[in-house]
C-alpha cells in the first residue's frame, strides 16, 4: 500500500483504511461463496442426470467431418438407448493427452465405458487398462489399438481391406494399360491407416509391397512416387502437382482420403489431364460419393462411421446393463463394421455398389 | 556511455586530443577488414543477398538433379504454390518488422475463406458483395488483435495464440466442418485459380494479385512515412515514441493491414482449391512465418522487408519441389526447411553484431 491511499480524496485515512478492508473482506467472502457454489453445481455431470448410465466418447479431433458424423450417430445411439453422452476430443491428429485427461474424468465420473478413436494407439494403453481395471468397459473405434486386445472389443474398418478394393478395382479399370500410379499418403508419420491403406492399394493393384508395414519400400517401376496431403484439399494440390512434373504420363492416383483426391483433381484439370487419369480413393463421405458420382473419383471405399458408434454404444449399454461384453469379427481381433466399394463403372468379379445406393448411405 | 573526462578543476583545461583521422582512405589500414566483416557489413545494409543467395543455390542444385526442375512450366508451378503463403507472409511481415508476431494467420484466412463462400452461398449475396464483406471481416478480425496488443498491451505472441483459437473454434461452428464446392459459388470467388498465359510461363490470377500486393508494400515500406514508422517502432518501440510517432497508430494500423492481407489470401485458397474448406491450412501461421524467417526479416523488428518474404516463400516452394523430382523421400523435405530457418536465424543473429 503506497502512502496515496493515506491521504484520499474521502478524507480520513481511518476511514480509507476501513473501506480498503471491508472490500478485501467482501473480495474474500464472494470468492468462497462461488468456490462452494460450483463444489455442489459442478458434480452435475458426475453424478449423472437421474439414472442413466453414463457413456463416453472420445474422439481424435472434433474438426474432421468424419469425426463429427461419428459424434452425431453416437448422440442419435445414445438417445434411442437410454445413456448420457459425454464427448471429448484432442485438439489435432496425435493429441494423445487430450484422450488420456478424457479418460481419466470419465473413470473419475462413473462412467460405464467409452469409445475412442486412439490418436496414437500404442500410447492410449495405459489409460486404457487403467479404466478397463476400474470396470469400465473399452471399445476403439475406426483405429484399432496396438495391442488390439487393449480393449474391450473395436469396431473398426478394415483399412487395408478398404486399399485392396480400390486397387483391385483399379487394375480392372486400367485393363492392362501399363500404368504411372502416384500415391497421395497422409503425412510422413506412418499411421496405421495412412499405411494400411496405401499397402492394400498397391497388393489389390499387384504391385509387390514387400514390407506390409512401411510406405514406400517398393522398387516397381509402375510407381511415380508418394508425396503427403495431410489429408486436405491444399495438401492434395500440391502433391499432385509435384508428382506431375516427376512423370507427366502418371494415369492412376491413389489418395489417402476424398478432400486430397479433391485437390488432386484440381492439379489435374489445370494440367489439362482430368480426362486421363483415374483417381481412387477411401471414405465414403456425402462429397466424395458426389465427386464419383460427377467422376471426379473412379471409385471410392465407405466406411460406415454412423454404424461403428451405434454398434459401440448398444454394447456399452448392453453391459451396463448384464455385464455382456462384445464378440470380434471372425479371424479378426476386431469387429469389421464393413467397407463398401462405392462406383459407377463396376468391373467384373467385384462387388460394388453404385453412387444411388451410395448417395443413401454415405456419411457428412 | 563515454566517461567524464573533466578533472576536479572543472574542464577548462583543454586536453591534448589525438589527431584527428586521417583521410578516410586510411580507414582500412587501421580496421580489420577480413572477407567475414566485410560479409557482415554487406549482409547489414541489404539483408536480402543472403537469401537471394540461397535461393539461387537451391534452383542450380535442383536444376543438376533433374532437367525438368528449370522448364517455364515447372517454375510457373512452383509460384503459384506459393502464392498462397506468399500473401498470409506479407501480413505477417508486417507484424514481425514491428518485433510483434501474428500466430492467429492461418485462421484468419481459412475463416475468411469460410464467410466468404457461405456468404455467397447459404446467404445468397452476389458474388463481389460476400467478398467485400469477406474482405471486411478479415480486416476486422485484424483489427481485433490491433486493439488487443495496443488497448491491453498484452504481448502479441499471446494475443495471437488466443485469437487463433477463437477463430479456428468459430470456424468450426460456422463450416461446420463442411467443404463448400466452388460450383456452388459465384465465379468471382474463384476467379484467382483462373490461368492466364504471361511469357511462357502459366501464372495466376491469384499469382498476379500477390506480385501487385508485394510491389505496393514494397513501395509503402520503403518510401512513405508509414513505412519508416513501422521500422522504427519495431527497431525501438520506447525510441519512437519519444520522436513522436504515435506507435499505437502504427501497431493498430499494422494488424489491421495484416488481416486484410489474410482475407485476400482467403480470396486466392478459394481459387486454388476451387471450394472453400475449413478444414485446410492447419500449418499455415507456421509457414508464413518460415517464408518471413528465411527472408532475412528479423524476429526482433526493425530490420528486413517483404522482398525477402518472397525470396523466403520461394525457397520453401522450391525445396518442396525440387526434393520431390529429385526422388527424396518427403520426410526429409521437413528436416531441410528446419535446418534453412535454424540458419537464417542464427545469421540474423550475427548480423545484428556488426560494428557501425
Amino acid at each position: 500500500m503506497t502512502s496515496a491511499t493515506v491521504n484520499t480524496v474521502a478524507g480520513s485515512p481511518l476511514r480509507a483504511l476501513r473501506r480498503s478492508r471491508n472490500l478485501r473482506f467482501a473480495g474474500v467472502a464472494s470468492l468462497a461463496a462461488a468456490l462452494a457454489l460450483s463444489a455442489c453445481g459442478g458434480d452435475d455431470a458426475g453424478s449423472g442426470s437421474g439414472d442413466q448410465p453414463i457413456v463416453g466418447l472420445i474422439t481424435k479431433t472434433d474438426t474432421n467431418p468424419f469425426f463429427v458424423k461419428m459424434k452425431e450417430g453416437a448422440q442419435q445411439a445414445a438417445r434411442e438407448q437410454g445413456v448420457e453422452l459425454q464427448t471429448f476430443a484432442g485438439k489435432q491428429d496425435g493429441d494423445n493427452e487430450a484422450q488420456v485427461q478424457a479418460i481419466e474424468n470419465l473413470i473419475s465420473s462413473g462412467a460405464k465405458g467409452f469409445l475412442i478413436t486412439p490418436s496414437d494407439s500404442k500410447a492410449i494403453v495405459p489409460s486404457l487398462d487403467k479404466a478397463r481395471q476400474a470396470g469400465l468397459l473399452v471399445i476403439a473405434l475406426d483405429t484399432p489399438t496396438d495391442p488390439a486386445d487393449a480393449a474391450d472389443a473395436t469396431f473398426a474398418t478394415d483399412n487395408y481391406q478398404a486399399g485392396l478394393l480400390i486397387g483391385q478395382w483399379a487394375k480392372a479399370k486400367l485393363a492392362g494399360k501399363p500404368a504411372k500410379i502416384a500415391l497421395l499418403d497422409l503425412d510422413p508419420n506412418g499411421v496405421s491407416v495412412d499405411v494400411q491403406r496405401d499397402q492394400g492399394f498397391l497388393e489389390g493393384f499387384g504391385v509387390d509391397v514387400k514390407d506390409k508395414t512401411r510406405i514406400g519400400d517398393e522398387s516397381d517401376p509402375q510407381i511415380v512416387g508418394h508425396d503427403v496431403t495431410n489429408g486436405a484439399e491444399d495438401g492434395g494440390r500440391t502433391a499432385m502437382e509435384n508428382l506431375l512434373q516427376k512423370d507427366p504420363s502418371i494415369n492412376l492416383v491413389y489418395t489417402i482420403n476424398e478432400p486430397a483426391a479433391a485437390g488432386a483433381y484440381q492439379a489435374l484439370k489445370a494440367a489439362g489431364r482430368e480426362r486421363d487419369v483415374t483417381i481412387v480413393s477411401v471414405d465414403g463421405g456425402c462429397p466424395g460419393v458426389d465427386n464419383v458420382k460427377n467422376g471426379i473419383i473412379g471409385a471410392t471405399s465407405m466406411q460406415f462411421p454412423l454404424k461403428m458408434a451405434q454398434l459401440g454404444i448398444e454394447s456399452i449399454a448392453k453391459f451396463a446393463n448384464d455385464g455382456t461384453k462384445p464378440e470380434t469379427s471372425e479371424g479378426k481381433d476386431f469387429t469389421d463394421t464393413g467397407v463398401e466399394l462405392i462406383t459407377d463403372e463396376p468391373q467384373s468379379g467385384l462387388t460394388s455398389k453404385d453412387t444411388a445406393w451410395g448417395t443413401q448411405n454415405c456419411w457428412g | 556511455m563515454s566517461s567524464d573526462t573533466g578533472g576536479p578543476g572543472g574542464g577548462g583545461v583543454a586536453v591534448a586530443e589525438p589527431a584527428p583521422d586521417p583521410a578516410p582512405q586510411g580507414f582500412d589500414q587501421r580496421h580489420d577488414t577480413s572477407l567475414l566483416l566485410r560479409v557482415q557489413h554487406v549482409l547489414h545494409a541489404q539483408p536480402t543477398l543472403g537469401p537471394l543467395a540461397v535461393l539461387v543455390i537451391a534452383v542450380v542444385a535442383f536444376s543438376l538433379l533433374n532437367e525438368r526442375f528449370l522448364s517455364a512450366a515447372n517454375l510457373g508451378l512452383v509460384l503459384q504454390q506459393v502464392t498462397v503463403i506468399a500473401v498470409l507472409a506479407l501480413g505477417q511481415t508486417l507484424v514481425i518488422l514491428t518485433a510483434g508476431i501474428d500466430l492467429s494467420a492461418g485462421a484468419i484466412a481459412v475463416f475468411s475463406s469460410i464467410l466468404m463462400a457461405k456468404l455467397a452461398t447459404d446467404a445468397g449475396l452476389p458474388g463481389p458483395l460476400a467478398l467485400l464483406l469477406g474482405f471486411v471481416l478479415g480486416t476486422g478480425m485484424g483489427l481485433a488483435n490491433g486493439l488487443l496488443v495496443t488497448l491491453l498491451k498484452l504481448p502479441p505472441f499471446i494475443v495471437t495464440l488466443g485469437t487463433l483459437s477463437i477463430f479456428f473454434s468459430l470456424n468450426s461452428v460456422v463450416s461446420k466442418s463442411e467443404t463448400i464446392r466452388g460450383s456452388a459459388m459465384p465465379g468471382l470467388l474463384t476467379w484467382t485459380g483462373d490461368v492466364i498465359r504471361v511469357g511462357g510461363f502459366n501464372l495466376t490470377y491469384g499469382s498476379i494479385i500477390m506480385l501487385v500486393l508485394f510491389a505496393a508494400f514494397w513501395y509503402s515500406l520503403r518510401w512513405t512515412a508509414w513505412g519508416k514508422h513501422v521500422y522504427a517502432t519495431g527497431d525501438d518501440v520506447e525510441a519512437a515514441r519519444l520522436a513522436g510517432i504515435r506507435t499505437d497508430r502504427v501497431l493498430l494500423s499494422v494488424y489491421t493491414c495484416a488481416g486484410a492481407l489474410y482475407a485476400i489470401g482467403a480470396w486466392v485458397l478459394i481459387g486454388r482449391l476451387a471450394s472453400a474448406s475449413p478444414n485446410v491450412g492447419a500449418e499455415y501461421n507456421l509457414d508464413s512465418i518460415t517464408a518471413v524467417v528465411l527472408g532475412g526479416t528479423s524476429l526482433f523488428g526493425g530490420r528486413g522487408g517483404v522482398v525477402g518474404t518472397l525470396i523466403g516463400a520461394l525457397i520453401v516452394g522450391v525445396f518442396r519441389n525440387g526434393l520431390q523430382l529429385a526422388g527424396v523421400q518427403v520426410v526429409w523435405q521437413g528436416f531441410a526447411i528446419g535446418l534453412l530457418v535454424l540458419a537464417a536465424v542464427a545469421i540474423d543473429q550475427w548480423i545484428r553484431k556488426v560494428k557501425a
